[in-house]
C-alpha cells in the first residue's frame, strides 16, 4: 500500500511542456492502423492497431439466431462478445467472460444495435466477435471501432459506421486516448463512441470523476478524435476494395444490376421419377 | 482520374449518394431530403432512383427465387431446405411434383439430397416456402454444386443470361444458377473443372468491364491446354 502511494506521488504524467510520458500533446491520439477483410471464414472483419492495442474483430450473418427463443419476429439480434487473450495483459488473464467483459460485450452490441438496421432481417442475429491480442488501455474503443469496419465489411446495412475514443483526466489535465500508465495513475477515463454523421452518441461510461466543465472538454475531445478515425476506417475499407475500383476505372462503363433471366435453358427430365407428377 | 463515365467508386455506410429529387432505392436510406449509403457497395443511379449494389452480403429470399438448396431434416408431410439464407426453407409435399403419400416423403428426397426449386412466398416475418412446381424445378443427380457470393450472381449470368449461356456453350455442361449464390454444374470432369473457374474468375472480378471476354479467352485457352498434345 505504502509502495502505491510513494508512485502515485512520483508519478509526473504531464511534463512541464505539457506533453504527456509518450510525448503526445493532450489532443493528440496515439498511432492508428486498420486493416479490413483480414479474416477468410468469417463474412466480414478488420484488425486494428491502436498503440499499443492489438484488436481482432469478427462480424458474421445476418444468421439465423440460436438457440431459437432468443428470435425477435421483428428484427435481426445484434450479439456482441468481447474477449481478451490471456496473453494480451502482463499478468496472464484467466480466460473466460468476467463481469468487465460481459459489460463491455453488453454496451457494444447495444451501440451496434442504434445503428443496424435491424428490421430488415427478422429472426436472424448479427454476431459480432472482438479479441483483444495486446491491451494498452482503450481496448473497448479500439474493438468497437473495428468492429464497426468489420460490420461494413460483411455487408450489414447501418446508418453510418460507428467510431469511439475515450478520453480522461490526468494530473488535472483533460486529454484524449489514454495510454495504459495514465489509465492506472490518472484521474478519470471516460470512453464514448458516436456516430459521426449525425452526432449521435451511442456509447457513453464514465471511471473516476470530472467536473461539469472538464466533462464538456473531455466529450469535445472525444468527438474531435473520432472524426479522424471516422476516416480511417473508411479509408480501410476503400483500400481493401481498391482493386475493385481499380478494374472499374480501368475498363468502362455502368455496370447493369443484372436483369435477372433465370429461365436456363431447360434440361430433359432425368429425373428418377419423371415428369409424371400429380 | 480517367474518364469520369467510367468511376465508379465504392461508398460506405453512411456516406451521401444523392440529394432531394431522387428516390432511394435498395442499399440506400433517406434522412431528411438526403440520401444515405447503408451498405459497402457501388453507387448507383438509374431514372432518379438511387441505389447501392453491395459487394456482400447474405441471400435474403425474395418470392420468385429460383434457388438450389441441400434437402436437411424430413418431416411427415415436408422437408426442411438449407438455401443458404438466415431462414430455414420448408418445402410442403404439395409443392413437390410428386404425389407423396403421408410419412413418405423420404422415397423421394432423402437428407443430403440437392434439388432446384423455387421460392414459393416470403411473409413479413420472413417465413419461406419452396415450390417445385415450376418447370425447371427437380432433384439434382451428379454433377457438383459450388458456393460463390449471393451478390455476384447477377453477374454471373450475365445480361439476358449472356454470360451463363457462354460458358455453357464452350464447356458444354449443364449448369444451374442459384439466386442464393449456389451453382450446379454437371458434364465430363475437365469441363467441369473449367467451368468453375471461370465463374471463380467471374465471383473475383465482378465489377470490371469486358468481363464476357475475359472468360471466354480463359475456357478457351483452357480447353486448348488439355486438348493440346492430342491431334485433332
Amino acid at each position: 500500500m505504502e509502495d502505491i502511494e510513494h508512485i502515485e506521488k512520483e508519478m509526473k504524467l504531464i511534463n512541464a511542456d505539457g506533453r504527456r510520458l509518450d510525448g503526445r500533446k493532450a489532443d493528440e491520439l496515439r498511432p492508428v492502423r486498420i486493416e479490413a477483410g483480414v479474416l477468410r471464414r468469417a463474412d466480414g472483419s478488420a484488425y486494428m492497431e491502436w498503440g499499443g492495442n492489438k484488436v481482432l474483430a469478427a462480424v458474421y450473418g445476418p444468421r439465423e439466431a440460436h438457440p431459437r427463443h432468443l428470435q425477435d419476429p421483428a428484427r435481426a439480434l445484434v450479439q456482441c462478445r468481447y474477449n481478451m487473450a490471456p496473453f494480451s495483459v502482463s499478468d496472464r488473464k484467466r480466460p473466460g467472460p468476467d463481469r468487465r467483459s460481459v459489460e463491455i460485450s453488453k454496451v457494444i452490441s447495444e451501440a451496434f444495435s442504434a445503428v443496424v438496421f435491424k428490421e430488415q432481417f427478422p429472426r436472424t442475429s448479427v454476431d459480432i466477435f472482438i479479441e483483444v491480442l495486446q491491451a494498452d488501455a482503450g481496448t473497448r474503443c479500439a474493438g468497437l471501432t473495428a468492429a464497426s469496419v468489420a460490420l461494413a465489411d460483411a455487408g450489414v446495412p447501418m446508418r453510418d459506421l460507428v467510431t469511439s475514443c475515450a478520453s480522461g483526466k490526468i494530473d488535472g489535465v483533460v486529454c484524449v486516448d489514454l495510454n495504459k500508465e495514465e489509465d492506472n495513475f490518472g484521474d478519470a477515463d471516460c470512453p464514448m463512441a458516436i456516430v459521426p454523421r449525425t452526432g449521435e452518441i451511442v456509447l457513453l461510461q464514465m471511471d473516476g470523476h470530472l467536473t461539469y466543465d472538464e466533462f464538456q472538454k473531455a466529450m469535445e475531445m472525444s468527438i474531435a478524435a473520432t472524426h479522424r478515425l471516422y476516416e480511417l476506417q473508411r479509408d480501410a475499407l476503400r483500400r481493401r476494395y481498391s482493386t475493385t475500383l481499380e478494374d472499374i476505372m480501368k475498363e468502362s462503363p455502368p455496370a447493369p444490376a443484372a436483369p435477372m433471366s433465370e429461365s436456363e435453358s431447360p434440361l430433359p427430365p432425368e429425373d428418377d421419377f419423371g415428369p409424371e407428377g400429380i | 482520374m480517367q474518364g469520369s463515365g467510367s468511376l465508379r467508386p465504392i461508398v460506405i455506410p453512411g456516406e451521401a449518394v444523392g440529394g432531394p429529387g431522387l428516390k432511394p432505392g435498395p442499399g440506400t436510406y433517406s434522412e431528411g431530403g438526403q440520401l444515405f449509403a447503408a451498405q459497402l457497395g457501388i453507387r448507383n443511379e438509374h431514372d432518379g432512383l438511387v441505389s447501392v449494389i453491395p459487394l456482400k452480403g447474405r441471400y435474403i429470399p425474395q418470392r420468385g427465387d429460383a434457388v438450389i438448396g441441400e434437402v436437411t431434416d424430413l418431416g411427415a408431410s415436408h422437408w426442411l431446405v438449407d438455401i443458404n439464407s438466415p431462414y430455414p426453407a420448408p418445402l410442403h409435399a404439395t409443392e413437390s411434383p410428386w404425389r407423396v403419400e403421408f410419412g413418405d416423403t423420404s422415397r423421394y428426397l432423402k437428407v443430403g439430397d440437392v434439388i432446384m426449386a423455387h421460392v414459393l412466398s416470403v411473409d413479413e416475418i420472413k417465413r419461406v416456402q419452396l415450390t417445385m412446381q415450376e418447370r425447371e424445378a427437380r432433384r439434382l443427380n451428379g454433377g457438383m454444386v459450388m458456393e460463390i457470393s449471393p451478390t455476384k450472381v447477377p453477374r454471373v449470368i450475365g445480361k439476358e443470361g449472356s454470360m451463363i449461356s457462354l460458358i455453357k456453350d464452350l464447356t458444354h455442361c449443364q449448369i444451374y444458377v442459384g439466386q442464393n449464390g449456389r451453382i450446379w454444374l454437371d458434364g465430363n470432369d475437365q469441363d467441369t473443372a473449367i467451368a468453375a473457374r471461370a465463374i471463380r474468375l467471374i465471383e473475383e472480378r465482378a465489377q470490371a468491364f469486358g468481363l464476357t471476354e475475359v472468360v471466354r479467352e480463359l475456357i478457351e485457352g483452357a480447353r486448348r491446354e488439355t486438348r493440346g498434345p492430342r491431334p485433332s
